[in-house]
Order: C-alpha cells, then sequence, then structure tokens
C-alpha cells in the first residue's frame, strides 16, 4: 500500500475559494454569484479583487442561476456559490430549464454537501444532490477529494464549455493530493493499484478508503483504490478494466445510495462486466445534528465501514 | 431534424416607420399564429394574438438587432427574451418574418423532430431563441443577468423581456424584481402581459395581483401603462419607456391586451388559452385577420 503524507488538513470550500480567486486573475470572463454566503463558500477573496464581477444576490437561488444563466449570453463564465442544498433541490426547475436544456455554460459551486456539514442537521445536510444533478442530460458532476484537488477542478471547470456541478464539503480533511496536478474532467486518478478488491471513492470518503487501504493490508488483502471525482460522465474505461482485474467492487461517498456514485457503478458494471458490488452510503435516511466525525459513524461512512463492504464482497466474488 | 439552409447572407434588422405596415405585419403574424395552432391542434393563440402588437413593434421597429448570422451573445444588438414561452407561436412567427429563420420552418411548429419546439428552445438551435422558458417566473432573472453582461461589457443596448400577468404568481419574479432595482439594472426594459386571465379564471380570482403598479414602484421600479394593442399607444410607450432607460432604475410597461385580439370569438376569453381552433374557426379567424398582400407559410 502506497503512503499518502500530508502536512495539513483543509477544507475542500477553502480549495473551491483559492481556485476561484486564481481565476478571477486569469480569465477575465469569470464571475461570481453567491446567495449571502460569502464567508461559507470562501467566496471573499474574489469579491474583495474582483468587485466589479462579484454579484450579491441575497437570499434568492431561484433568481440567482436565471441570473447566471442570462450572464452565459455576453460570453460570461458565471460561478454560483450557496450550500449543495440550495444549489440543487431548491433550484432544481431553475437549472433544469434555465442551465441544462438551455446548454448554458454555468458553474454551480455547491459547498457543505452530505452529513459532514454538522450541527445543522438534515435540513441543510443534502445527499440527494448528485443524483439530481446527474440526471440532467449533459450535466458534468465533479466532487473532488481535497483542497487541492478541489482548487484545480475549481480552475479547469472554466475551460470547459457547458454546465458544470461541483460539489464540496464543509470540514477539513487531509490535503493529500500534489498541489499542481492537472485536474482532467471525467478521469479517474490511480491512488493505489491492488489485486483483490477495486474501491471507487468519491470526495470525502477518498480518505476514508485510503485509510481503509491500510487496514485492508494488516488482513491480507491487497485494495485497488480509485479516485472517482467525475461522477458524470463516468469514467467507465479504468473502472472496468480495474473490476476486471479484482473481481469484486466497492464503492465509497457521501450520499444516497439511490442516485449516487455506486448508483452509477451498479448500472456500469450490470451492463458490461456483471461483478458483485457493495455500496458505502446512506441507505435511504435523512441525517441529523452532530458533529461530522459522529455522524460519519452512525450512518456508516467510516473506514471500518469500507473494511466491512470490502470483507462482504470478496466472500461473493466467486 | 429537419435542415433549413440558413441565410448566407448577413440579414439586417427590418425597419418599418408606418402604423400602417406595421398593422399589415401583425395581421400577417395573426394569421400565421391561428395556422400553426390549427395545424397541430394545440398550442396556445389567446395569450400570442395578445401580444402580437408588442412583439412586431420590437422586432420591426423598435430594436436594433441582426437576424442573420445569429449570435447568441447578441453583441452590440437589443436583447428579447420571453419568459411565458407557451406564447412561442408568436415568437416563432415574427422571428421568421424578420428574418431569423425561413418562414416555411412554421408549418413545422410542435411537430417531431422540428426545431420549433412546444415551447422555445435553445436545443434546438433555432436561430433567436437564447434562452428555453416554458417553466414560469425564470425570464426576468435571466434578462437582469444579460442585462448584467451587457454593462460589464460595455454594450450599451438595451435587454427587453416579456412575462405574462398570471407568471407574477411564481416568487422567481419578485426575487428578480427585488434584485434589479437594488443592484441598478437600467438596461433593461421588462413588460407585463395585463391580460387578466390565466387557465383557472381571471387573475382576480386565482392570484390576487393587485395593483401592478405600486408593487413595481415600490420594488423600485419606473413603470409604465399602455395599451399593449394599439400601435398608435403603444410605440409611444415604447419610446418613453427607452427614453427612461439609464437613469438608475428597471424600466416596468404594463401592458393591456386584450387575448386573443384580432379575432371576435376568441377575444377576452381564457378559454383560448391552450386550444386550437377546428377547421370551421380557422376559416373564421383568417377572415377577419385580413391583409393587403397575403404572405401564408
Amino acid at each position: 500500500m502506497k503512503d499518502f503524507p500530508y502536512t495539513e488538513s483543509k477544507d475542500t470550500r477553502s480549495g473551491f475559494g483559492a481556485g476561484l480567486h486564481e481565476l478571477g486573475k486569469t480569465n477575465p470572463n469569470v464571475v461570481a454569484l453567491c446567495a449571502d454566503l460569502t464567508g461559507s463558500l470562501k467566496m471573499d477573496a474574489f469579491k474583495k479583487d474582483f468587485p466589479e464581477r462579484f454579484f450579491q444576490v441575497g437570499i434568492a437561488e431561484a433568481n440567482m442561476m436565471g441570473l447566471a444563466a442570462g450572464m452565459t449570453i455576453g460570453g460570461k463564465i458565471p460561478f454560483t456559490g450557496t450550500f449543495a442544498n440550495f444549489s440543487t433541490g431548491r433550484v432544481y426547475d431553475q437549472i433544469r430549464q434555465s442551465i441544462a436544456y438551455s446548454g448554458k455554460n454555468v458553474k454551480i459551486c455547491a459547498s457543505h454537501a452530505g452529513v459532514t456539514l454538522g450541527e445543522d442537521g438534515a435540513t441543510h445536510q443534502i445527499l440527494e444532490d448528485v443524483g439530481m444533478m446527474k440526471m440532467l442530460p449533459h450535466m458534468t458532476v465533479i466532487n473532488p477529494c481535497d483542497f487541492n484537488q478541489t482548487k484545480a477542478a475549481t480552475i479547469a471547470i472554466a475551460d470547459y464549455e457547458g454546465p458544470v456541478y461541483l460539489r464540496f464539503g464543509r470540514p477539513v480533511v487531509p490535503n493529500f493530493t500534489p498541489a499542481d496536478q492537472t485536474f482532467e474532467i471525467g478521469k479517474a486518478v490511480m491512488l493505489n493499484e491492488g489485486t483483490d478488491v477495486s474501491i471507487f471513492a468519491t470526495g470525502h470518503l477518498v480518505w476514508k478508503a485510503i485509510l481503509a487501504g491500510k487496514l485492508l493490508e494488516a488482513k491480507g488483502i491487497n485494495a485497488e483504490i480509485i479516485n472517482i471525482h467525475t461522477i458524470k460522465p463516468l469514467d467507465a474505461e479504468a473502472i472496468l478494466a480495474s473490476a476486471r482485474k479484482t473481481g469484486c467492487v466497492v464503492t465509497a461517498e457521501e450520499h444516497q445510495m439511490n442516485g449516487g456514485l455506486g448508483d452509477a457503478v451498479a448500472q456500469l458494471l450490470a451492463r458490461h462486466e456483471p461483478l458483485p458490488l457493495e455500496m458505502v452510503a446512506i441507505d435511504d435516511s435523512f441525517g441529523e445534528s452532530g458533529t461530522p466525525d459522529q455522524l460519519m459513524e452512525k450512518y456508516g461512512l467510516t473506514e471500518h465501514d469500507v473494511v466491512k463492504a470490502v470483507e462482504a464482497v470478496i466472500k461473493r466474488r466467486k | 431534424m429537419h435542415h433549413f439552409s440558413q441565410p448566407v447572407e448577413a440579414k439586417a434588422a427590418p425597419q418599418v416607420e408606418s402604423v400602417d405596415e406595421l398593422k399589415q405585419i401583425a395581421s400577417q403574424v395573426r394569421r400565421d399564429i391561428v395556422r400553426m395552432v390549427h395545424a397541430v391542434n394545440s398550442g396556445h393563440p389567446g395569450g400570442s394574438l395578445g401580444c402580437t402588437d408588442l412583439l412586431v413593434a420590437l422586432y420591426f421597429k423598435v430594436m436594433k438587432h441582426t437576424p442573420a448570422p445569429f449570435d447568441m451573445n447578441g453583441t452590440g444588438q437589443d436583447l428579447f427574451f420571453l419568459s411565458n414561452g407557451h406564447i412561442s407561436p408568436v415568437f416563432y412567427s415574427v422571428l421568421a418574418r424578420s428574418g431569423y429563420f425561413p418562414v416555411s420552418e412554421l408549418s413545422t411548429f410542435r411537430k417531431l423532430n422540428s426545431r420549433l419546439q412546444g415551447h422555445p428552445a435553445t436545443h434546438e438551435y433555432l436561430p433567436g431563441v437564447r434562452i428555453a422558458s416554458g417553466s414560469l417566473g425564470q425570464g426576468l432573472s435571466v434578462a437582469a443577468g444579460a442585462a448584467q453582461a451587457k454593462k460589464l461589457n460595455g454594450d450599451d443596448r438595451t435587454v427587453f423581456v416579456l412575462m405574462g400577468d398570471g407568471e407574477l404568481e411564481e416568487g422567481q419574479v419578485w426575487e428578480a424584481a427585488l434584485y434589479a432595482a437594488h443592484h441598478k439594472i437600467d438596461n433593461l426594459i421588462a413588460f407585463v402581459d395585463r391580460n387578466g386571465q390565466q387557465i383557472d379564471g381571471s387573475t382576480d380570482e386565482i392570484g390576487g395581483l393587485g395593483d401592478l403598479r405600486a408593487k413595481f414602484e415600490a420594488f423600485g421600479w419606473k413603470v409604465l401603462e399602455a395599451d399593449g394593442n394599439q400601435f398608435e399607444t403603444l410605440l409611444p410607450a415604447l419610446e418613453e419607456a427607452q427614453s427612461l432607460t439609464g437613469q438608475g432604475k428597471p424600466v416596468m410597461v404594463l401592458m393591456d391586451t386584450q387575448m386573443g385580439y384580432g379575432v371576435d370569438f376568441m377575444m377576452g376569453s381564457h378559454k383560448w388559452h391552450g386550444v386550437a381552433p377546428n377547421d370551421e374557426q380557422l376559416e373564421k379567424a383568417l377572415q377577419q385577420l385580413e391583409v393587403k398582400e397575403n404572405s401564408d407559410y
């Protein structure tokens, strides 16, 4: 098992803020809109240095999505910022009609996704956003795993023409991916080559998968760990190649089992390579108040849950 | 997908000055509307007929625009957004007749593989359409965003947007109304098609819209009122609306219209919101919609 050294833990939302600020310097067409959560989304630096390209929309997310769609007409590249809950469910029809169906170049940037939002509870902990967004035709869905990758993803999506949903979170997590990485939309990242099981993880669960890999190593299981930062378009080639090699699959994500990464991988396997699959995800439940760590434990999203899923899936392998 | 050859040469916007000529065009557009909805036995003739005069005035006289080649960004052009997308028949007819695409393509309205979807779509790349609409309440936000992009680009042209009055029951409209005034989006002229009708009855019964002038003024807009079916009053109102741009406030024109205007048995009734005429009714309608030189597609 490879080592993944890191010197600091940081929140992925700060990676978004850093990437957006960088874009402010390099791409004059980038504009940012925020629905009264500038600090939470780490958009302050962009706001301070590029005030003419920052639009405070207030608590009016539906309007924000329409404004962003309109600004693309004129060549702007709008980045909208609010919590994942208010970036998706609250404004689904606005995104569907004015952005996705209209083919507008809007980047929907969503923080505080999942149960790691913590104490605010289930009203704010969206666990269905990836499903909603990936169902929309031509929507790209990205869920990076740490600060560096979120920053790189933020910069990369400005150069991609089309609607993107970029999902990130609130808590600090180990910042272990390279600062100088090139982010390729739709390209899975091999973290650890293995032979016994394929673990496909996204977002905060990538680090949990790495921790699980070490625990599995101690048990004599050699896990292949792949970071699926782009859930749509899915890197089918990489996923099928790994699954064929190991013969069994575990997916891991901070999202409902319905509609998430596991769902997408299950479809792919069922159609091309039916192999045993276990999913580490929320099982048809809302979240609740608690600390992020408590919630990850209660809802079965720790490295130990990944280990259990691996052990179960290996037993099912023919 | 049908393949209609695009005009190769650049096409300038028509510049019609005389009211008589505008009336002729409006009558031809109304013929298109009733024929389009009749042909597929579906669509929304009522609101389309009511808003014909506004769209003809905008596209044939008021707006500075370039029908071909179509530029999605509309740089240096006035832009029009249709928020109440169900009145697509009038939008399509006016776009075709002002040069955005061949008039013959109107015959494909609502048919399989057409660029003229039931509600306007950019997905089919129909020149002249810059945003999909149909699900109500979204156009004012889009127009406000496009207007702000124009300001960022140093483009001094104006953005126009039309909404239905029933559509004002959507909350997003008021989010956008608040925003546009707060952000001093003064290169934006919005119209409300105040025909007083919606599917389940009158807007007074259903939504209680009340005093729209007072409401928009309270939101910080400049508000005008005009008869939307008489060029003699509509044109001066449009001129006044344009003169009010650039003064720190968005401009609202509350436009009184009659649903079904121009066809006596359709006028003033919500019954013709989304119902197509039968053969006999079509003949009767066309007899009332006279033109000097018929150019039916």
